[in-house]
């Protein structure tokens, strides 16, 4: 197995992920118009005269203009483009943002833009920093000094080579035009701010983990296209047209859209607005009381009743006036076989074969003819999913036929009158500023869970309502059971 | 939750291999016949067959691809922002940043909340992994591991014990769980259990329904579900033609489905019984990201560095919408949908997070304030803040101003603690 080297671009294969590049390039470009883009003119710096510079402001406002966004968003822009060494600043050389004043920046060489075909090599980097040292002794910064030591340590096998073309270079920039020369030493040094930069900045060269495929390339292999006729299937082809479908995702947002933070108010208010923890008090999972916007959600789906413990809770109260509480128990008992630990899967299938599917099974539910046959042909070989059809059929009953009764029902006419719908927060300046001293962590999910397990363990061992022996009960009594519920307060 | 086909999974011996176990029913030459997974996959592998050349293998899934375009097609006939025409535009969203959680001394690549809505982990490239309480800012656990780049963390749905991570150092391709304690000075990292394994690095990783699954996604192309007890693997999906990057699972009560992301463009989704890939979603551009379900479960979002978020239906089969600006040419890394679906928060490379209106398809705002690349947000559990980690060893949490307009006033005093608890946060005019 190879050792990943996460130094630098050592010996690395291809720059992955700089998609961005070919989109920056265009942007440059059209900044560089002579007709439509940023406003170009040399400008004094001093004694020296810079040629083809251009202000902070005017790249701002050149960006706002040309793509509609505000002053913030195209600095933001600006900077990035900065960031990637299409731009470089003239002044303070070492910070790579834009500043929306006058401070001046000049266009990159498109010699020395970034690319993504090949890595920036450190040989190239060790001879700029020994052309460097020649020119004038000392006048590399710390980081660049230990760089240097570094490559010479590394790279000493070439260094000879690499003091030549330093030389090299040095000898050829001396012959040219002073200007040309001092413009080629800052777009050179610019080019290494952005792809060597100093510790602890921030580096748009930055791609973080080197994935596996090579941008570079697009190749179909024989492999895929064999995987796209073996294992690719049309879905079910419904013939429902965009539009309906289109609808099904607005009404959605629509029905939410009340119980959005984002959107619409929390009441009393959001914790995070107030440092008021009231809002996440009333919606514990398990509280006695919902409010009156938790309720309402019950009413919008199945899935969203029985999603949330308390809804759930209400829902099994429902069913057990009902006796039909084998449908939910049996429902959350195929739950735990699919997302159980594998090792006790076995068992439990044939627990919950015995309790709800045998013949004469103490908690019998009632499947059609064909469902028992394929369940029960399934149990011989019993898998997670063995009781899926079955789990199935009974959530398409309890969704079809119960929930619409229970919402109908005495127990969710009386869980709605009870529902609390708190006032809306208004705090003053200095109780917002109390709130937020007082804020306390709360429990741990920890010991949330322990009080949560050792619910679940006393209802286990009060609940099951054996069929026969209710009926045999109310056939002596001639009176309703009440049902027992035990109900868990939260402090 | 749409009406699903409800193939009874099948389980039984597989046609070629005759071991019992879930079949994949598939056709070949037009032919049904059941395969369990690991003979579909050596089969896909088996390279060409008689009579075939990588030309007319190359011709004839070019043709299949036209005819399921085709197929698709026939049924659009509008466009998702034309619907969304007659619904009301936003009001303006003033969504502002006023918690910083700092602790992290190196680029934090991954967050995620807890169930009980106000605590988070997260994880960096220091190698440390960090729960805490967002709301008062408290650090309650932190787990050094032996690794750098730890790429994923999630928090057990069931609240209570574990923890995940995912290692990456070469070797180390494993997926761990951390049983979480109250003890203080307890060793959490003596107790990690490893439960996944690759051949290359681990991408995402998310628990199922429960604390005892666990899903992964990896850099080798596969996807796999595992036993967290046993470390068992109890089934793997083969279709990525590259890394996946990313995985979601499905939200709804009768989910038995989960979407997967990866660099060949490819946005796959799989049925976790049979560990077939049900449908695939092949418009982007570049490498995808993030994938992340809408709420209610029929529709899911990616994000992908090419600079957009597309929407796609699975009941149409289809792309729905894309999400793009001119001025944002950096990839999108990461991707959540608020609590109604009706906004969309999107991560991306230029350090900013750009809020879409997912039916308009228009940007609603754009939040500024990280220094670099955004690695994941995340909406709370209960849709009421937003959580963001980023490469500048910084967690933000962010909400909306907008909805309680009487505070915004408020905040016109700095605010300090200098407490050995808390760590110290500032609240600035806006």
């Amino acid at each position: 197995m190879t050792i990943r080297n996460v130094l630098r671009d050592h010996g690395q294969r291809y720059r992955p992920r700089m998609a961005c590049l070919k989109k920056a390039e265009k942007v440059v470009l059209e900044m560089q118009d002579p007709a439509t883009g940023v406003k170009l003119q040399p400008q004094r710096l001093v004694i020296t005269t810079i040629p083809h510079a251009i202000t902070g402001e005017d790249i701002v406002a050149w960006l706002a203009d040309r793509f509609q966004i505000d002053a913030q968003e195209a600095r933001s822009f600006g900077s990035m483009l900065v960031a990637l060494g299409y731009i470089y600043p003239i002044q303070d050389h070492k910070r790579l943002v834009v500043k929306p004043d006058a401070s001046l920046y000049r266009f990159q060489t498109p010699y020395f833009w970034p690319t993504q075909q090949w890595p920036v090599e450190d040989t190239d980097y060790a001879i700029y920093l020994a052309k460097r040292n020649i020119r004038k002794k000392g006048i590399l910064e710390l980081h660049e000094q230990e760089q240097y030591n570094r490559l010479h340590k590394w790279m000493n096998h070439k260094w000879d080579f690499i003091v030549m073309q330093a030389k090299e270079q040095y000898r050829a920039a001396k012959e040219r035009k002073k200007p040309d020369r001092v413009v080629f030493d800052c777009q050179e040094r610019a080019y290494w701010v952005v792809h060597r930069p100093p510790p602890g900045t921030v580096s748009a060269m930055d791609y973080g983990l080197e994935r596996l495929i090579d941008p570079n390339a697009h190749e179909v292999t024989g492999l895929a296209a064999l995987a796209v006729l073996f294992l690719y299937f049309p879905s079910v082809w419904s013939m429902v047209t965009c539009f309906s479908l289109h609808c099904r995702l607005v009404k959605y947002c629509a029905t939410y859209k009340g119980h959005d933070p984002f959107l619409s108010k929390c009441l009393p208010s959001n914790p995070w607005l107030t440092d008021d923890v009231t809002y996440w008090a009333l919606n514990m999972p398990n509280v006695e009381i919902p409010t009156k916007m938790r309720v309402e959600r019950w009413t919008f789906s199945f899935g969203e009743l029985l999603s949330d413990p308390r809804g759930r809770d209400d829902f099994r109260l429902f069913l057990k006036k009902e006796f039909s509480g084998e449908n939910l128990a049996f429902w959350e008992g195929c739950e735990d076989l699919k997302w159980g630990t594998a090792a006790t899967m076995k068992e439990k299938a044939e627990q919950i074969y015995k309790t709800f599917l045998a013949r004469g099974a103490p908690r019998w539910i009632n499947i059609d003819g064909k469902t028992m046959e394929i369940t029960v042909k399934g149990l011989k070989h019993p898998h997670r999913y063995v009781l899926d059809a079955a789990q199935t059929h009974i959530y398409m009953l309890m969704k079809k036929d119960s929930y619409g009764r229970y919402l109908k029902s005495p127990v969710f006419k009386e869980t709605m009158k009870k529902a609390v719908c708190p006032e809306e927060h208004k705090f003053s300046d200095s109780q917002l500023e109390q709130n937020a001293r007082n804020r306390r962590p709360s429990l741990s999910p920890i010991i949330i869970r322990q009080q949560e397990q050792e619910q679940k363990a006393k209802m286990a061992a009060s609940a099951p309502v054996d069929i026969t022996q209710v009926m045999s009960k109310l056939s002596k009594q001639g009176k309703e059971v009440p049902p027992r519920r035990t109900s868990v307060k939260n402090d | 939750m749409c009406d699903q086909t409800f193939m009874a999974a099948t389980f039984g011996p597989c046609d070629s291999c005759s071991k019992p176990s879930p079949l994949m029913n598939i056709y070949i030459k037009n032919e049904a016949t059941n395969y369990c997974s690991l003979c579909v996959e050596m089969m896909a592998c088996q390279g060409l067959q008689k009579g075939e050349t990588l030309e007319s293998l190359k011709r004839e899934s070019e043709t299949l691809k036209k005819k399921l375009e085709e197929e698709r097609n026939k049924l659009n006939d509008v466009e998702l922002h034309q619907v969304a025409e007659k619904v009301e535009v936003l009001s303006a969203l003033s969504i502002k940043t006023r918690r910083v959680l700092k602790g992290h001394g190196n680029k934090v690549l991954c967050m995620d909340w807890c169930k009980d809505k106000r605590r988070m982990v997260s994880s960096s490239q220091d190698g440390k992994v960090i729960v805490w309480d967002a709301f008062t800012l408290n650090k309650e656990h932190g787990v050094p591991l032996p690794c750098t780049w730890v790429l994923a963390c999630a928090y057990a749905p069931l609240r209570s014990l574990c923890l995940i991570m995912n290692g990456y150092l070469g070797l180390d391709n494993k997926c761990s769980v951390i049983p979480l304690s109250l003890d203080k000075n307890e060793n959490l990292a003596a107790k990690k259990k490893s439960v996944a394994m690759h051949t290359n690095y681990v991408s995402g990783c998310s628990f199922t329904n429960s604390d005892m699954q666990l899903l992964t996604s990896s850099g080798d192309g596969t996807c796999a579900l595992w036993d967290v007890e046993s470390g068992q693997l109890l089934q793997s999906f083969h279709g990525h033609t590259a890394d996946v990057l990313s995985l979601d699972l499905a939200p709804s009560e009768t989910g038995n489905t989960f979407v997967s992301g990866g660099c060949d463009m490819k946005a796959n989704v799989w049925d976790m019984r049979s560990g077939q890939n049900i449908q695939s979603f092949e418009s982007h551009e570049s490498d995808i990201n993030c994938v992340k379900y809408y709420p209610s479960g029929d529709a899911f979002a990616s994000a992908s560095d090419d600079a957009t978020c597309r929407f796609y239906d699975l009941r149409a089969d289809r792309e729905v919408a894309v999400y793009q600006k001119d001025s944002i040419i950096f990839g999108a890394s990461t991707c959540d949908f608020s609590l109604s679906g009706r906004l969309l928060f999107a991560g991306y490379n230029d350090y900013t997070i750009n809020v879409w209106d997912v039916l308009k398809g228009t940007r609603a705002t754009i939040l500024f304030g990280h220094e670099n690349r955004v690695s994941r947000v995340r909406v709370s559990p209960d849709g009421t803040a937003l959580g963001s980690a980023s490469w500048d060893s910084t967690l933000r949490v962010s909400w909306s101003f907008s909805t309680g307009s009487n505070y915004i006033f408020r905040f016109i005093k700095l605010l300090f603690w200098v407490n050995s608890r808390l760590v110290l946060e500032f609240t600035v005019a806006f």
